[in-house]
């Protein structure tokens, strides 16, 4: 069975809510909508205090090309425009509207009819996809309808859908990919239209074997669309494995792009917002949430309108647990820790996890005891171990050419670590700072205009 | 309860293989060889383990508490697995006032004075043991009689070979169940295999570093008996005697993969340990002593930080 070829780690998958079928959670009573939810630029607001908007209706604009538009969550009355704070506390500019019926813009279709028939031409429908405010939604929220416009003198050769969803405890992507395969498939054909090819690969990790069958026969219908399983492996989700896994062909180190192997990478929710999009005119404005924990009531798959407050989702699954210690936004290897649960579910929430007792606190760090399992480790070969030293070391140049910035920030070299070392801490901390010295470099060598 | 949430960067998740219980699990796979090498040479062979590793732990202990400061160590282990690991390498008929001064010089000299676990550039338990033996080097190679091998009257089966016996002195299933004169861990292959298999199973250590270094020994073996104009049977005979026989197995196995004093990659530790077996093979061969494994892992030991400066792993997307 295919994988990717170096490194990669098999935490405990705790797929606790893989079963549940997605459910629809209750609005809410109001919504707090972020401007800055994607890659690239924050959103430009198009309501002030005191305006009605409509639930889909164009409330923020995008600011530039990376950037992407946002629509109202809700219907109702637009409270405030200002700043609200985040999951981790900061503050960033929010539109907050208060919820008054459901009440939906003009032209959206919401029947759950399948529609498979496609006229638009590619340019059509990448400005769909603009227009919806499509990001990818497994939580780099890059915008979609970037990745779709193959910059001049490259070439698309291969769509890669991704269904691996290899994080633990999340099941959203395989949730989609079980209740909505079909709409899935027709999203994967607009697609490639979009891109110009006639080949895509759907990867699943061999631990959703429903998905796999259920797909794999759905795709007889659909020239060149072929379900690939994969290995289970951590971060195979990650876009240079899973390119890697499917066509053998290794991205080069940044600032090499995917497009440069030929192949677009889509996450399969994404792939499904796209259909919506395209078909039935739908924006992005609601997805699929897994609510989970060990120590979780009922974990759940919620099918949530963004904006909605983490603690909602909470509540649905039974509350917070009294021991929990840490609410982390998305999964386990790469979310992040959050301090406010009355924040709200954006584009790139896959996932809120709850960790519990011991889980959640993070073992005291021992010494280094050269094990190179961090190296071992390591899913683009690196040495974790070394660039953590380095970094504390301030080895900048070091740092570079010993490819600090290929690090994807997985975390399985932590993860792996028996010292219990905050290994990516400090790789993260050289990673940006390299980075920066790498952009002065090219500032200070561009000719000046 | 919002302000009671614990917030730190990603991965939330971390292994359950500690320091600690990696450490405890080499103990467990030496657990076998201390049972044959029990059996072997009898309860003396188990008062100088236990007398190595009180010693060892007893040194750390004492250094750190008062010498380098900082959290205690002992519990992680380490400071046991090197003296089981020192204890394997002595003649079951030492005097005890030895295991202690090797015990001293493998936690004290070799291991702290560098900072610790993690930071000694030499296997303890090999600096140790190669002290004592260039000290003490009659009561280090005192070994027992074993009776009904009259044979080798007291010789090891390597130094016996050595003055001119042939690889078959021994019958090959003495070799592996132990039945012969030697340090108390080196006497059983298949023993020391069944620790090699637990660690293998625990993901304490992988499998290249010991299989290398045996696979170069028989092979530079196999190329001298056959130079030497042997033949069937001697011709497989020779290089299978040599893997067998000796430090080879707990050389490999537990000495050579020591976590700090081997290389950071898979490639890196593939030229270490065909280094190991090579400069074994030399020893035994033309060298003054029998045996050569412990001065081939030291000398090896002294690479490790030139290979893991050269040797770099296969980077991801670099052709």
């Amino acid at each position: 069975m295919r994988t990717f070829p170096m490194g990669g780690v098999h935490p405990s998958e705790n797929k606790l809510s893989c079963a549940r079928a997605i459910e629809v959670l209750p609005l809410p009573e109001a919504v707090t909508i972020p401007l800055a939810q994607h890659i690239g630029a924050p959103a430009v607001a198009k309501v002030a205090k005191g305006d009605k908007v409509l639930t889909g209706q164009l409330i923020a604009e995008a600011a530039s090309f990376m950037s992407a538009n946002i629509h109202s969550h809700i219907s109702g009355t637009v409270t405030a425009v200002d700043l609200q704070p985040n999951g981790q506390g900061i503050r960033q500019m929010a539109i907050t509207i208060q919820r008054e019926g459901d009440e939906w813009a003009e032209g959206i279709d919401r029947t759950e009819t399948l529609v498979k028939e496609c006229t638009l031409t590619p340019e059509e429908i990448i400005a769909k996809i603009k227009e919806a405010g499509i990001v990818g939604m497994g939580g780099a929220t890059f915008p979609t309808h970037v990745k779709l416009s193959i910059p001049p003198g490259k070439k698309a050769e291969a769509l890669i859908i991704n269904g691996v969803e290899c994080e633990p405890y999340l099941t959203s992507d395989h949730r989609t990919m079980l209740e909505h395969g079909e709409e899935l498939l027709v999203g994967v054909s607009i697609l490639m239209k979009a891109i110009g090819v006639d080949r895509a690969f759907i990867g699943i990790e061999n631990n959703k074997p429903d998905a796999i069958a259920y797909l794999s026969k759905l795709v007889k219908e659909y020239h060149g669309v072929e379900v690939v399983p994969l290995k289970v492996r951590y971060p195979q989700g990650g876009e240079k494995q899973l390119i890697a896994a499917v066509t053998g062909r290794q991205v080069p180190p940044p600032p090499a792009l995917p497009i440069d192997v030929g192949a677009v990478v889509c996450n399969a929710s994404t792939t499904y917002a796209v259909y919506q999009a395209v078909q039935k005119n739908k924006p992005l404005i609601e997805r699929v949430v897994t609510v989970t924990g060990k120590k979780l009531r009922e974990p759940k798959n919620l099918l949530t309108r963004m904006g909605t407050p983490v603690e909602a989702l909470l509540e649905a699954a039974g509350g917070l647990p009294e021991d929990a210690g840490k609410v982390i936004n998305g999964g386990p290897m790469m979310g992040r820790a959050m301090i406010n649960l009355a924040s709200p579910v954006t584009k790139g929430c896959s996932g809120i996890t709850v960790m519990s007792g011991r889980d959640a606190v993070r073992r005291e760090a021992t010494q280094c005891i050269k094990c190179a399992k961090c190296v071992s480790a390591c899913p683009m070969g690196l040495e974790p171990y070394y660039l953590s030293k380095m970094t504390q070391k301030k080895e900048w140049e070091t740092l570079e050419t010993q490819m600090i910035t290929s690090c994807i920030e997985c975390g399985c070299c932590q993860s792996t670590c028996p010292a219990y070392l905050p290994l990516l801490d400090w790789i993260r901390l050289g990673k940006q700072t390299v980075m920066g010295i790498i952009r002065q470099r090219t500032a200070a060598a561009a000719p000046k205009k | 309860m919002a302000n009671k949430l614990i917030v730190a960067p990603a991965p939330h998740v971390q292994t359950s293989q500690s320091t600690a219980r990696i450490m405890r699990d080499v103990v467990v796979a030496l657990m076998p060889a201390l049972i044959v090498s029990t059996v072997v040479f009898g309860w003396s062979a188990l008062c100088v383990t236990a007398l190595s590793v009180a010693a060892c732990v007893v040194f750390e202990y004492l250094i750190q508490r008062f010498l380098v400061g900082g959290n205690p160590t002992v519990g992680n282990w380490s400071a046991a697995v090197t003296g089981v690991l020192l204890a394997f390498n002595l003649p079951a008929t030492i005097p005890w006032w030895i295991v202690v001064i090797g015990a001293f010089v493998a936690i004290a000299i070799a291991k702290m004075s560098f900072g610790g676990l993690g930071k000694n550039p030499f296997n303890p338990a090999l600096v140790g043991r190669v002290f004592l033996l260039i000290a003490y080097p009659v009561q280090m190679t005192d070994f027992p009689e074993i009776e009904g091998l009259d044979a080798l009257s007291g010789a090891t089966p390597l130094a016996a070979v050595k003055h001119g016996a042939a690889a078959d002195i021994l019958p090959m299933q003495e070799l592996l169940l132990g039945n012969m004169p030697g340090s108390l861990g080196e006497v059983a292959a298949l023993a020391l295999l069944a620790g090699f298999v637990y660690l293998l199973w625990r993901k304490v250590i992988t499998w290249h570093i010991p299989v290398t270094i045996l696979l170069t020994m028989a092979a530079f073996a196999f190329v001298v008996a056959l130079s030497k104009g042997a033949e069937n049977p001697a011709l497989w005979q020779y290089p299978l005697f040599h893997v067998l026989a000796g430090g080879a197995m707990l050389g490999a196995i537990f000495m050579a993969t020591d976590y700090s004093t081997s290389p950071m990659t898979v490639c890196g530790g593939v030229i270490f340990a065909v280094g190991i077996g090579a400069i074994t093979m030399c020893i035994r061969l033309w060298g003054a002593y029998p045996e050569g494994m412990s001065f081939a892992i030291l000398i090896m030991n002294s690479t490790v930080p030139l290979i893991n400066k050269y040797v770099k792993p296969k980077r991801f997307g670099v052709k």
